[in-house]
C-alpha cells in the first residue's frame, strides 16, 4: 500500500492544492466557529474574555491544524490509522491511571497550553482504524463473523474504557459511529437488526421486570432511570437545568430576545451556558431565525461531506469523511436534543460552537482529514 | 508500477453509496425533526415559555407601609414611627467574617445571642444578603462604626422605622404596643396579607394598636425587581407606592392623661374621665403602668417576670380589664329603679337600726348605730345601706338589674382597648342560668348596695354618672378622628328616666359632696362655677364574719393589703351644667371617701381647668396640702428620659 498504488497524476500538487479544498466546507466551519465567538461574546456578558478570545485563539491553531493535516496526503493517514488508534488506546489507560478528574468526571491530560481529552482523539481514531479496516479487508469477507467480530472490538474496547471514566455519552457517540461506520462498510444488515432485537428486547425485558417477582433492577435503580429519561420529575436537580433551558429556548420565539439580551443566561438561569448549553443561549436571543440558520450550517457541512465521500473512488477516503460527518452529525442532534428536552442530559457540546478546547481542534483536525481526501482523490 | 487493484468489484463497495444516501436521508430526517421541535417551541409555545421566563425573572418585593401615628386631642404625638438603627453585615463584602465581627465587637457592644443567631442565618442565606448583626443601635454606636468603616468591611448601619411612644408609660394600657409578628399571631389570622411575612414587621400586639391594626398599617406597596438565579437583585424594574397606615386622633387628652397617671402612681388604681355630652374619654388612668417601648424593642425576661410578678399587676388595664363591686356608687341605680318604678318617692323614710334582718340573716349598716330615719337625699349623702335593703326588696332584682343596663352597666361597650369587659349586672334569670340556684332575697339586699354579684369597671362607673348628668344614653368613644375625618360622637338620646327622678338622684349626689355631713364632704370643689356632684363607695372584698363584728369589725389600717376594701367615687361637675364625669376605683385603698374622692377631685379639678387649677378652688383647709402635692406632681410631670438613662436617637 504505497503511495505509488495511487492514481497520482491529476493530484496537485505544491500550493496548487490549497485551490483544491473543499472551500465550501471551509467557509461552512468559519461560519459557525463565528456564530460561537459571537454567542460566547454575548455570555460573558459583552466581554471577549474569558471565552472568546481563547476560543479564537483555538480556532486559529485548529484552521492551521487543518491546512497542514490536508496538505498530507491521504494514504499517509491511511497508514498512521492503526498507529492513532492504538495511540489513543494508550491515552486511555493513561488518564484511567493518571488523569485529572474535572467536572463531570471526565478525563483529561494537561497539556499546558491546553488540556486533552483523549476520548475525543479516540472518536476521529476509531473512525480512520475501522476505515482503513475496511479498506484493507477484501470485500466478500465483509459480512463474514470473524470479519464482523475484528472491528467489533475495535469499537467496544475504547468504548468501555470511556465508559469507565465515567462518560456515558461519549461512550455512546463512539458505538453509535463505530456501528454507523460498519453499515456504510457493508455488513450485512441481519446483524444490525440482530443487535437491535437484542438490545430492544434485554430494555424491554428489564422494564417489564419492574413492580414483577423477578424484577432485575433494584427499585432505586428504576428511579434513576426515570429520572434520567424524564428531567421533570426531578426538578430541583436534574430536571431544573434542562427545564430552564427549555423556558430559554422557548421564551426566544421568531427572532430572539435580542443579542445580549437573554434574560435567561445573562442572569444565570441557565447552566454551562458556554458550553453545552451555548445553543439554548444562541436560540434564545436570536430566536428560531437564529437556531435553523446554524441547524442549516451544519446539514450543509454534512452535505458538503457527503458530496466528498461520494465523489471519491478510494474506500478509506469515502468511509472517512462519511465517518467524520456521521460523528459530527451525533455531536450537534445530542446535543440540540438536550437542550430541547428531547434527550436526556448528557455532557455533549456543540460541536464548533461550545468553549472547548480540545473538541474543537479534534474536530478541525478531522476536518483536515477530509479535506485531505477530498484534494487527494483519484481522479 | 502496477496500478491497485479495484475494490469496486465487492459487493460489499457497492453499498456504500446506498447506505451513505440512506444514512443520510435518517440524518436529514433528524435534523428535519430538530427544526419541527425548535419551531414547536420557538413559534407555536413562544408565550408560555415566555411567561415563564418573565416568571423567573421577576420578583415582587413589598413595600412595608408607615404605619399610622395616633395623636392626642390637641394633636400631641403618643405613638410614632422613629428611626432606629441596625448594623448589618453582607458576608460577601466582608470577606473573613470572624474578624470582622471580633472587630466589630471591640467598638460597639454586641449581644452574643444575636451574633450566633446571625452567624446561622449567614450559613443558610445567599452571600449578597444582608444579616442584621446588632439592632436598636445607639446613635453613638452608629457614628462609631461609621468613622472606622474603612476597617470593616462589608459592615454597613441601616436605618428603618420602628414605633416609639414618647409618652412611656402614660399610654401604655389605652395604646398597648406593636411588636415583630409571630407565628402565632400568623395562626390567628385567616389569609394573612402577605406584608405580614416580611421580617421584623411590626404589628398592634395589644391595645389600641391591636384593635385599629388594619386602619393603622395601611396598604404595603410593591415594587417589581430583576432577580438572577441566585436571587441577587439586579435592578428595579417599577414600583407601586402603598398607602400609609391611617392617622388616629384619640379623644384623650395627653396632660390630662399624664396628671392622672402621676396622681395614681403608688397605688394599684384606676381613673377614667369622661366628657357627660359627647362621650369623649379624656383621661383612662390605669396604675402602675409600664413603658411599652420595651415591648417593641423585645423585652427582657428578667424585666418581663418583674411586670407578671407585681402584685398590682402593671400589665392590666384596670380602666376596663378591671371590675370590682361598685359598693355604694351604686346606690344611685337601685334608688333610680325605685323611684322610676314607684315604689319610694324622695320623702318616704325608713328606719335604720343599724341593720336589717333579710330572710334568716342579717344585714349590716356600715354605721354600727344606724342612721335613725333616712329618707332618699340622706340615704344617699350618709351612704345609708339599710335604706337600700329596704327599697331593693321592694323594687326586686329585675328592675334594677335592667336600670343598671340603662346606666351602661354590665353590657360590654364597643371601644377599641383589649380585654374590655361587661361586668355583670344580675337578674333572676342569670343566676338561674349561670349558677342553677333561685335567686335569694339575700342576694338583691347586696346587689342593691353593689356587692355580692356586681361588678362593674371604672369606665363604666365614669359612663354611669356621666348619664346620670345628663339624662342621655352617651357612649364612650375613644377615637375622635381618623385620618381627620371626626368619628361618630358618643352624644346619645335622653334615657327613659323620668327627668325629676334624676333631679332628685343630682341633688342627693350634690349633698355627698357638698353638705357637711355628706361622705365626700372634704373632697370638695368650693370653685362657685366648678361645684363637684359625686358618691363614694367602699366596697368590700371578704365577708365580715359575725365573731368579727362582735369584736368590732377591724379596720383597713390594720388588715393585710389584699384584703382591704377597694376605694371608689364617682362625681360629675360642674354640677348645674355637667362637662365631666369621673370614676375613681383605688383597689384595696380603704374607704372610698378617703382614699378615692381625693384622687376624683384633683383630677376633675385639672380637667376642668385644662391645667393646674388655682389653689382657691380648693376648700382652705386643704390648701397648704394641695400647694405640696402639686409642686411634687409638677416635678413627676418633667419630660421623662428613658429610665435607663440611654436616648434612643
Amino acid at each position: 500500500m504505497s503511495y505509488l498504488e495511487y492514481a497520482v497524476k491529476s493530484t496537485p500538487s505544491g500550493f496548487r492544492k490549497f485551490l483544491y479544498m473543499n472551500w465550501p466546507l471551509t467557509l461552512l466551519l468559519i461560519s459557525t466557529a463565528s456564530a460561537g465567538f459571537l454567542m460566547l461574546y454575548s455570555v460573558a456578558g459583552g466581554s471577549w474574555t474569558p471565552w472568546a478570545e481563547p476560543q479564537m485563539e483555538r480556532f486559529g491553531l485548529g484552521l492551521t491544524a487543518m491546512f497542514i493535516i490536508a496538505l498530507v496526503p491521504i494514504w499517509f493517514w491511511r497508514n498512521m490509522s492503526v498507529l492513532a488508534y492504538l495511540g489513543s488506546v494508550a491515552l486511555l489507560v493513561f488518564v484511567e491511571l493518571f488523569g485529572t478528574i474535572g467536572m463531570g468526571a471526565q478525563r483529561w491530560i494537561d497539556l499546558g497550553f491546553m488540556r486533552l481529552q483523549p476520548s475525543e482523539v479516540m472518536k476521529v481514531a476509531l473512525v480512520m482504524v475501522l476505515a482503513a479496516y475496511y479498506d484493507w479487508l477484501p470485500s466478500h469477507k465483509t459480512s463474514r463473523p470473524l470479519w464482523v467480530f475484528i472491528p467489533v472490538a475495535l469499537i467496544i474496547l475504547p468504548t468501555l474504557l470511556v465508559l469507565k471514566q465515567p462518560d456515558l455519552g461519549t461512550s455512546i457517540l463512539l458505538l453509535a459511529a463505530g456501528g454507523g461506520l460498519m453499515f456504510l462498510a457493508g455488513v450485512h444488515w441481519a446483524y444490525f437488526a440482530a443487535v437491535i432485537a437484542a438490545v430492544v428486547g434485554l430494555i424491554a425485558t428489564v422494564f417489564n421486570s419492574r413492580g414483577t417477582e423477578w424484577q432485575l433492577l433494584k427499585d432505586y435503580q428504576f428511579r434513576r432511570i426515570d429520572t434520567f429519561l424524564d428531567p421533570s420529575t426531578d426538578p430541583l436537580g436534574a430536571g431544573y437545568h434542562i427545564t430552564q433551558s427549555k423556558i430559554a429556548l422557548g421564551s426566544g420565539g421568531w427572532n430572539g430576545r435580542g443579542f445580549m439580551q437573554g434574560t435567561q443566561s445573562r442572569l444565570n438561569f441557565l447552566p454551562e451556558k458556554h458550553t453545552d448549553f451555548i445553543f439554548t443561549t444562541l436560540a434564545e436571543e436570536f430566536g428560531f431565525v437564529g437556531g435553523i440558520t446554524l441547524l442549516i450550517l451544519y446539514a450543509l457541512i454534512l452535505l458538503f461531506c457527503m458530496v466528498t465521500a461520494l465523489a471519491t473512488k478510494d474506500r478509506f477516503s469515502s468511509l472517512v469523511t462519511l465517518g467524520i460527518a456521521l460523528n459530527f452529525f451525533l455531536f450537534f442532534a445530542v446535543n440540540m436534543s438536550m437542550v430541547m428536552g428531547m434527550a436526556p442530559v448528557v455532557g455533549v457540546p456543540l460541536p464548533m460552537v461550545s468553549y472547548g478546547g480540545s473538541a474543537m481542534l479534534v474536530l478541525m483536525a478531522a476536518f483536515g482529514i477530509v479535506q485531505s481526501a477530498h484534494i487527494h482523490r483519484p481522479r | 508500477m502496477k496500478p491497485r487493484k479495484p475494490k469496486s468489484q465487492g459487493l460489499a463497495y457497492k453499498r456504500l453509496p446506498r447506505r451513505a444516501l440512506l444514512l443520510g436521508g435518517l440524518q436529514a430526517a433528524f435534523v428535519g425533526g430538530l427544526a419541527a421541535r425548535m419551531r414547536f417551541m420557538q413559534v407555536d409555545q413562544a408565550d408560555e415559555y415566555r411567561l415563564l421566563a418573565e416568571e423567573n425573572r421577576i420578583n415582587i418585593r413589598l413595600i412595608p407601609p408607615n404605619r399610622g401615628r395616633i395623636y392626642d386631642r390637641n394633636g400631641q404625638i403618643i405613638g410614632q414611627n422613629s428611626p432606629s438603627y441596625r448594623i448589618v453585615i453582607v458576608r460577601e463584602d466582608a470577606g473573613d467574617v470572624d474578624q470582622v465581627i471580633s472587630k466589630l465587637s471591640e467598638l460597639i457592644p454586641l449581644n452574643d445571642d444575636e451574633i450566633e443567631r446571625a452567624r446561622t442565618e449567614m450559613r443558610r442565606s445567599a452571600p449578597f444578603l444582608p444579616v442584621t448583626l446588632a439592632d436598636q443601635v445607639t446613635w453613638e454606636d452608629i457614628s462609631k462604626v461609621a468613622v472606622n468603616a474603612p476597617a470593616l468591611p462589608g459592615v454597613t448601619p441601616e436605618v428603618g422605622l420602628t414605633r416609639q411612644y414618647p409618652r412611656y408609660e402614660d399610654f401604655a394600657h389605652i395604646v398597648g404596643y406593636v411588636g415583630p409578628v409571630s407565628d402565632y399571631d400568623l395562626s390567628l389570622i385567616e389569609d394573612p396579607e402577605p406584608v405580614l411575612r416580611i421580617p421584623r414587621f411590626q404589628i398592634g400586639k395589644v391595645g389600641l394598636e391591636a384593635k385599629q391594626e388594619i386602619s393603622l398599617r395601611g396598604k404595603a406597596g410593591a415594587k417589581r425587581v430583576e432577580v438572577n438565579a441566585t436571587g441577587r437583585v439586579m435592578r428595579e424594574l417599577d414600583r407601586q407606592e402603598g398607602q400609609p397606615g391611617a392617622d388616629l386622633q384619640l379623644s384623650v387628652d395627653a396632660d390630662l392623661q399624664q396628671y392622672a397617671q402621676a396622681r395614681l402612681a403608688g397605688e394599684s388604681a384606676a381613673a377614667v374621665v369622661i366628657d357627660c355630652e359627647t362621650g369623649d374619654l379624656r383621661a383612662m388612668a390605669s396604675a402602675p403602668s409600664f413603658d411599652p417601648n420595651l415591648f417593641v424593642r423585645g423585652i427582657s425576661v428578667a424585666d418581663y417576670r418583674m411586670l407578671t410578678q407585681d402584685k398590682y399587676r402593671p400589665l392590666a388595664n384596670k380602666t376596663v380589664q378591671g371590675t370590682y363591686p361598685p359598693g355604694s356608687t351604686f346606690k344611685m341605680v337601685t334608688a333610680l329603679a325605685a323611684l322610676e318604678a314607684g315604689v319610694i318617692g324622695p320623702g318616704n323614710t325608713v328606719y335604720c337600726p343599724g341593720h336589717l334582718k333579710v330572710g334568716s340573716r342579717r344585714f349590716h349598716c356600715w354605721k354600727r348605730g344606724g342612721h335613725g330615719m333616712v329618707d332618699l337625699n340622706t340615704s344617699l349623702k350618709r351612704s345609708c345601706d339599710v335604706y337600700y335593703y329596704d327599697v331593693a326588696l321592694k323594687v326586686g332584682i329585675d328592675r334594677i338589674s335592667d336600670m343598671s343596663r340603662t346606666l351602661g352597666l354590665g353590657i360590654k361597650h364597643n371601644i377599641p382597648m383589649s380585654a374590655v369587659r361587661a361586668g355583670l349586672a344580675p337578674n333572676q334569670e342569670w343566676k338561674q342560668r349561670v349558677h342553677g340556684q333561685e335567686w335569694l332575697s339575700g342576694d338583691t339586699a347586696n346587689a342593691s348596695i353593689g356587692q355580692g354579684f356586681m361588678l362593674a369597671s371604672p369606665m363604666q362607673l365614669a359612663l354611669m354618672t356621666a348619664r346620670i348628668a345628663t339624662g342621655r344614653a352617651v357612649s364612650p368613644r375613644l377615637v375622635r378622628s381618623v385620618n381627620g375625618v371626626e368619628q361618630p360622637s358618643g352624644a346619645g338620646e335622653p334615657l327613659e328616666i323620668s327627668p325629676t327622678n334624676l333631679k332628685y338622684i343630682r341633688d342627693a349626689m350634690w349633698s355627698v359632696s357638698n353638705d357637711r355631713r355628706g361622705t365626700a364632704y372634704r373632697s370638695r370643689i368650693i370653685a362657685e362655677d366648678f361645684r363637684m356632684a359625686g358618691k363614694t363607695g367602699t366596697s368590700q372584698v371578704r365577708n365580715i364574719t359575725k365573731a368579727e363584728r362582735a369584736a368590732g369589725v377591724i379596720r383597713n389600717e390594720d388588715l393585710p393589703w389584699e384584703r382591704r376594701d377597694h376605694a371608689l367615687f364617682v362625681s360629675f361637675a360642674p354640677y348645674d351644667k355637667p362637662k365631666y364625669a369621673i370614676a375613681v376605683v383605688v383597689e384595696h385603698g380603704g374607704g372610698g371617701s378617703k382614699a378615692a374622692a381625693p384622687v376624683a377631685r384633683d383630677i376633675m379639678l385639672q380637667a376642668l381647668y385644662d391645667g393646674t387649677p388655682p389653689l382657691d378652688a380648693y376648700p382652705v383647709a386643704d390648701r397648704e396640702r394641695i400647694k405640696e402635692q402639686q409642686k411634687r406632681l409638677e416635678g413627676d410631670r418633667r419630660p421623662k428620659a428613658r429610665p435607663d438613662g440611654k436616648d434612643r436617637a
